[in-house]
């Protein structure tokens, strides 16, 4: 019991004295998880309309696929990605394996798959009768398609909050890809790990409370932004009579 | 300006629409008309061109519309469509009426311009600034009107506009209906189940069952000689089957219906078996002891009522003549007349108001009931 009291103690100063290795660590999850997140969404967003925007056989098995991929271990990522990228593997040659760069990488993969299923499922979410009012104002594809998205811009909102939310609290890839070395790869996740392993409470909690924090910071931006939406039914309370 | 020749939609195994042969004329205001699921939402997407027809061809003035997509779109640009539900997008009213322009790549300042005077014209030009998915369902139908007109469209294609509105938002869009097929020229194609819209507003009225056009025809022509059945319930009427010919005599004919004669005049030949269509309004009550002078051309028909159905500032009276009457009378006249239920009245109807349609298959259909 004491030494949970002395941990959380400990992590406090830590946090209020911006310890530098915390904070390092903290910036490098960061860089890494928001990186992968947005070439996730760039490659989801169009890959996800691509699928939803056109008919072909096997759709519905690709769709599936996807959906299986949601739950896929970050450790099989992990390896996965560690055998494309050690030396003797096809990217070997582009020495990735144990940098932030291959971290990148092998969370992108890793929240590929929930990102381009809730796009397409957020693009589903838009009534049919949408696509074809812009079809009948005129629109060539591209514009009924680039507008569909807007439409669906809240939904896809939330699934590139859910994939980086996915992507910085994983340990699988941060810790097979990046190896946790000290001022390199070590992540919040990995270095709970590490300093739990040696005792160190103190760290390993403040590690936690971080980690929890920028999930609440992402909740609340999240919900900010939403918002924006659901204010406007306030501002018609409030706003002229029709 | 637009020609249909043939046309028909399949939706898998199932024909939505068949055999259409349709002409639209510019500048007119056309109804297609008839029960929920008779095809007329599809119709309408075949002209929009959304769909393309499984057989058939529909011409746009005189330009083919079975080519490529980019070519059907350089069509489909000089129409414009208002659907059911208004599909209102997640953004300003304004930002909603440009969207037609913008993928016409107009300039912004042009744009702007273009979609405040369409919103002056459906009345919100205070609510531009607004969420569209905030407004009410009538606001939000004129946004869509809005948004349909800014593009100046030479055809406006209407599915049920005011389905699922209120009297007043109703009134309100098809006043505006009149105005842009009056103000600008407007061609206008509008869908409807309402018999009394197509009525007020289409100068041709168009009826649609089971995804056949049945009848086509001016506003008068539907209403008073629907020509069969189905389209006779559909504008109003309770037709009165198992009528039979009697004799003819310059087109004056002695019909037996139900043990009663009637006059009628039509150029079916005797022998005929025939269905009597009587418009309550045509129908005249009065005391028995005052029935008017017997006249050749006019029935008096005994009877007593059955039923009285308050309809706005009107009553319908159901009649037993023999055969089922309904009257339409006003509710002034109603209480004069002292109507009551078990009455005995006489009705009077002009032998050219009873329109005579073939009835070869009454024996089909089920016996003749008399629900208003």
């Amino acid at each position: 019991m004491q030494e949970i009291i002395d941990g959380i103690t400990q992590a406090f100063q830590l946090i209020i004295t911006l310890n530098p290795e915390l904070l390092e660590v903290t910036a490098l999850s960061l860089y890494i998880s928001l990186s992968a997140t947005v070439i996730a969404t760039l490659i989801a967003i169009p890959v996800g309309g691509l699928i939803h925007f056109h008919e072909f056989t096997g759709k519905r098995v690709l769709i599936t696929i996807i959906q299986t991929l949601y739950s896929v271990p970050t450790v099989i990522i992990g390896l996965l990605v560690f055998l494309l990228i050690s030396r003797s593997g096809p990217l070997g040659i582009f020495g990735l394996l144990f940098t932030p760069t291959g971290m990148i990488l092998g969370q992108t993969i890793l929240i590929l798959p929930i990102m381009t299923g809730l796009v397409i499922t957020a693009l589903s979410g838009v009534d049919r009768n949408i696509r074809d009012t812009l079809i009948s104002l005129g629109a060539t594809e591209f514009q009924s398609i680039a507008q569909t998205v807007r439409e669906a811009r809240f939904a896809i909102l939330s699934a590139v909050i859910l994939g980086f939310g996915r992507a910085i609290s994983e340990v699988g890839v941060a810790m097979m890809i990046g190896g946790n070395i000290r001022g390199e790869t070590r992540v919040l996740t990995t270095s709970i790990a590490l300093e739990t392993g040696m005792g160190n409470f103190g760290l390993s909690i403040a590690l936690g409370i971080v980690l929890l924090a920028i999930a609440l910071i992402v909740v609340l931006i999240m919900n900010l932004m939403t918002s924006g939406a659901l204010s406007d039914s306030d501002r018609v309370r409030g706003g002229p009579q029709a | 300006m637009i020609r249909i020749s043939g046309v028909s939609r399949k939706f898998g195994e199932r024909e939505v629409v068949s055999g259409i042969d349709l002409a639209i004329r510019r500048g007119e205001i056309f109804s297609i008309i008839g029960p929920s699921g008779s095809g007329k939402t599809t119709l309408l997407r075949l002209i929009d061109l959304l769909d393309r027809p499984t057989r058939g061809s529909i011409m746009f003035e005189d330009s083919s519309t079975e080519g490529p997509e980019h070519e059907r779109r350089a069509i489909r640009r000089r129409m414009a469509m208002v659907f059911q539900k208004p599909g209102v997008l997640n953004a300003t009213v304004e930002q909603n009426v440009a969207f037609g322009l913008e993928f016409r790549g107009m300039q912004k300042d042009r744009v702007h311009e273009r979609v405040t005077s369409a919103l002056e014209m459906v009345g919100l030009s205070g609510l531009s600034q607004r969420r569209a998915l905030t407004l009410s369902g009538g606001e939000m139908q004129r946004v869509a009107i809005a948004r349909a007109i800014v593009t100046g469209p030479e055809v406006l294609l209407l599915d049920e506009p005011t389905a699922n509105l209120d009297p007043l938002s109703t009134g309100i869009i098809e006043n505006l209906i009149v105005r842009v097929n009056r103000e600008r020229k407007t061609t206008v194609i509008l869908a409807t189940h309402d018999m009394g819209q197509g009525q007020r507003l289409a100068s041709r009225i168009g009826v649609m069952m089971d995804g056949h056009l049945v009848q086509t025809g001016e506003i008068y022509d539907i209403f008073y000689h629907p020509v069969n059945r189905p389209i006779a319930t559909f504008v109003g009427i309770d037709p009165v089957s198992d009528g039979i010919v009697e004799s003819n005599e310059n087109n004056l004919a002695i019909i037996a219906v139900h043990g009663v004669s009637v006059q009628a005049v039509t150029a079916l030949g005797k022998g005929q078996r025939v269905a009597l269509c009587i418009r309550p309004e045509e129908v005249t009550l009065s005391l028995p002891d005052a029935c008017p002078p017997a006249s050749s051309a006019r029935n008096c028909l005994a009877g007593t009522i059955t039923r009285l159905l308050p309809y706005g500032p009107f009553t319908r009276v159901h009649v037993d003549c023999g055969i089922p009457v309904t009257a339409l009378v006003t509710r002034r006249s109603s209480e004069e007349l002292g109507l009551a239920m078990g009455m005995r009245v006489n009705a009077t109807i002009k032998a050219t108001a009873i329109h005579v349609i073939p009835d070869p298959e009454d024996k089909d259909n089920p016996p003749h009931t008399t629900t208003g």
